[in-house]
This record gives structure tokens, sequence and C-alpha cells, in this order.
């Protein structure tokens, strides 16, 4: 796992009060994590805070889950 | 048309001096203060550096992290008080009853911290940072409106802010909604934590605050000729108010029933008493002809009884106008002089004081009355707890804006 994905996952399980076995790189923020349209805004915006990044509303809304957010955050990030 | 009769079957508080309502009612039997130093935040530029916090409260104990989150402190407070009452009064929401279950659960002043913190976020980062639960977690209705989703709750789902009235409104409105029909239940009451860096200095800047640093303990004395001021306190004060026949079919524990409520306004000035108190006076009026007694009726008044100059004086001279030759006779107690001014938790948490005095046949004591002005020349229960008979007992609350409301208690018959 690397570096992102670990602190990906960290936020995730902080943000959405889950464990961290349930956030796999492929779980769906709302459909397994059972987060709602104001947790995803949020969690996007512990993303930002984390990475030092801003992350604009169109992409922001193709990110829903651990792997998503890891590819984007790669893809600014290098 | 017969009026519904409403009782009390539950109780719930957090208040300065307990997590519950055994914990809080035993402190004030006993007389202890739960004024202190205030360490949430850096006090040292405020003129006051005291207060009536709560201690101890952990969340999670009533919400999951994740949801606390989204609520700021006032919204924890009302709901855990909720829920101890809720569960005091056994109470089971299902398909059958949810829709005539509801909540009025107020705050006077609602997520302070919270809009505090919000504003902060603004301004170190711009409108980004701004979180979506920026406006949910701060606003007054959503303790209502979080206890309502909790349990399912589908009846009235409101909240009435009138400053420091507010607790004792929302118990009247509350116990109005049963008597018409637009409820079985209501879940109703106050709470508050506005002990932040702009509550606390608004309220000093409004001089409204003692000023007593360097002893707390003894800053809220109520009608004692050197009080200066009230002591900002946190908290919350909930009951469950239930329509007689319903709490009797289900066999609820009845504590005391709601016989009575009033309310006025003073019409004279924002944070200023009206000239003798007259506006207080009919409030006062106006709940005991709701409640059909008269004067002599009444055993136990739980004073507004803030420890200001001019408010305690005022609600004497209104204790006399409206109770004529009976204010001598009935005992008049501020649970403010340990609890300090839960402001919209106030009316929430002396109402299950009032509740209990007339349970437990004890009045709570006003301590901290070392030397009572000329002008407070009452029965004020100074210093230590006094057992008598208690059938009927009256809570009062006053607001900033001359807000006035009154509920009347009384033993079941």
């Amino acid at each position: 796992m690397s570096d992102i994905e670990a602190r990906v996952k960290e936020i995730v399980v902080e943000q959405l009060g889950v464990n961290a076995d349930e956030v796999t790189a492929d779980a769906s923020f709302i459909d397994d994590l059972g987060a709602d349209s104001l947790d995803t805004v949020e969690l996007v915006m512990a993303l930002e805070e984390a990475f030092e990044c801003e992350i604009p509303d169109e992409e922001a809304e193709k990110i829903t889950t651990v792997k998503e957010a890891v590819a984007y955050i790669n893809s600014v990030q290098s | 048309m017969s009026k519904r009769r409403v009782v009390v079957t539950g109780l719930g508080a957090v208040t300065p001096v307990g997590l519950s309502v055994v914990e809080s009612w035993e402190n004030i039997l006993a007389g202890k203060s739960g004024v202190a130093p205030i360490t949430s935040f850096d006090v040292t530029d405020f003129p006051v550096r005291f207060g009536a916090s709560v201690k101890g409260f952990d969340v999670e104990t009533v919400i999951s992290r994740k949801d606390a989150k989204k609520m700021d402190t006032f919204i924890h407070y009302g709901i855990a008080a909720a829920v101890e009452a809720i569960k005091d009064a056994g109470l089971e929401v299902n398909d059958a009853n949810a829709e005539r279950i509801g909540v009025a659960i107020g705050s006077g002043i609602g997520g302070l911290p919270g809009i505090e913190a919000g504003y902060d976020s603004f301004l170190n980062g711009g409108p980004r940072k701004i979180s979506p639960f920026f406006v949910p977690s701060n606003i007054i209705n959503m303790i209502s409106g979080n206890l309502s989703i909790m349990y399912g709750m589908k009846g009235p789902n409101t909240a009435i802010v009138t400053a420091c009235s507010t607790g004792t409104h929302c118990i009247s409105a509350a116990g109005r909604m049963i008597q018409y029909g637009d409820a079985d239940v209501m879940i109703a009451g106050g709470a508050e934590m506005a002990t932040s860096k702009t509550g606390l200095g608004g309220f000093a800047a409004a001089r409204a605050l003692s000023t007593r640093n360097d002893d707390p303990t003894t800053a809220s004395r109520p009608w004692d000729k050197d009080r200066d001021g009230f002591v900002l306190g946190d908290g919350a004060g909930v009951v469950v108010l239930e329509e007689y026949e319903y709490a009797k079919k289900r066999g609820a524990t009845i504590y005391a029933e709601l016989i009575g409520s009033g309310m006025s306004s003073d019409a004279y000035h924002m944070t200023m008493p009206s000239q003798g108190g007259e506006g207080a006076a009919r409030c006062m009026v106006n709940a005991m002809n709701d409640a059909g007694i008269n004067p002599e009726d009444i055993h136990y008044i739980n004073a507004h009884g803030t420890s200001t100059p001019a408010g305690d004086v005022a609600e004497t001279q209104a204790i006399k106008t409206a109770m004529g030759h009976s204010a001598q006779k009935v005992a008049v107690s501020s649970t403010k002089s340990m609890i300090g001014h839960l402001l919209g938790a106030a009316g929430g948490v002396e109402a299950v004081f009032s509740v209990l005095a007339i349970r437990d046949q004890v009045a709570p004591p006003t301590i901290n009355l070392d030397n009572p002005d000329e002008a407070c020349d009452l029965d004020y229960v100074p210093h230590t707890a006094r057992e008598m008979p208690i059938d009927i007992a009256m809570s009062n609350s006053f607001g900033f804006g001359g807000t006035n409301g009154t509920v009347i208690f009384k033993k079941l018959r």
C-alpha cells in the first residue's frame, strides 16, 4: 500500500466513522461506507487539507472510492 | 371542551453540577456550586474568567463520534438530556405512536462556538473551507431535528427561541400541543453552550456578568446585597410531557401535572426588566389563571433569580404584585446560585428541579445569600434545602427582549 493510499484510508476512517477493515480500495463512500452527499463534500475538503491541493467540484464528483481518490492525488502530485 | 391534562413522565438533565438528573439534584440539594474558572479557552484578556461549565461530559455515551462531529456542543447536551428523559419515561417509539410524539427543545443562542470555528475556517481559507455541516451543526432547531431522526418521532418538530425564556416557553408550548391534540407526547426543554469567546465576551460587554474572578463559587448570589451580575452556565434540561390518559394507559410513572403556563411581554427595554417587574407579574398571573389556582395555592417558586442587581429586585416586586399577601408565605429559591444562568436551558433545568421539589417535598436552597438586599425581602430558602409540603410549584424565566414565561406544576391527585 502506498503512503498516499494509507493516508487516504486513515482520512476516510476518521471522516466517515467506519472501521479500517471496511475501507477497501474499491469500497464506495456512499454505497458501502454509509456516507451522504454532505459527508463526501467534507471528505474531499479533508483530502485537500491533507494533500495540500485543490480539488475542483467537477473532479470531486468523480471521487467515489479510495482508489479514485488515490489516483486523483497521484495525478496532481506527479 | 375540557382541556386534555398534561403530566410529566420523564426527566433529563446535564448541568454544571451533574451529568444526570440524579447527580444534579443530589448536588443541588446539598447546596454545591458548579461555578469554576473557565479552562476551555484562553480567558486571560476577558473581564470575566469563570463560569458554570459542564464537567466530564462524554458525548460518545449518547451519540456516535461520526454524528457528534456534525453537531455543536449545545446539541450534544440537549440530546443527552432528552435521551435520559425518554429512558426515564420508559417511552418506546413505534409505528403505532410515532406520529403522536413530538419534540420542542430550543436554545437561546445555539451553536456559537461552532459559528466562531466556522468563521475562523473562512478567514483562514476562504469560502471553500466552510464545512458543509456548518449550518446544520449550529442552527437552534437541530436538537429537535436530530432527536426526531434518532427515535423516529414523527409528530411536531419545533424549537422556540426566546433568549432565557426558551426552555420554559418550549415546555409551555409543548403542553399546549398536547392539550389541543396535536400530540400525545412531547419531549420538551432547552439546551445551551455559549461559553465561547464571543459568548462570554458579549455578555461581559453588556455588563450582565458577575466579575468576582477571585471567588467564583460565591459569584452567583441572588438577592444578596453584594450580587453583581449572573454567571454564564451551560447544560440542558428536558422533560417528557404526556397526555394524562395516555400516560396512565401505558403505566408510566407520573411525576407531576403541568397545570398551567403563562407568557407576557415587558414592551419596555432590550435587556432591563420593566419597572416594578410589571411584565413578570402579569406573566405569573396569566399562568395562575390558566391553571385555575389562587396565589395561596403555590408553595414553592423556582425563581428566575439570576443575581443581577436590577432583575432580582424586579422579580421580587413582581412576585408581590402577582401574589399579594401570599408572597410573604411562599418559598422562593434560585438554583442559579449553584449552576449559574443556563440561558435557553435554564427553563428546562429549572422545570426538572421544580418537578423534583414536588416529588421529594423539598425546596432547593439559594446559596451565597449572606446579606439579603433590603429591597429583596421574601423567603428565599437561604443556604440549605428545606423539607416542606409542596403541592404546587411555579417556575419563572425572563429573557432579553422583555420575554417572560411561567409554568406551574402540581402533585398529581
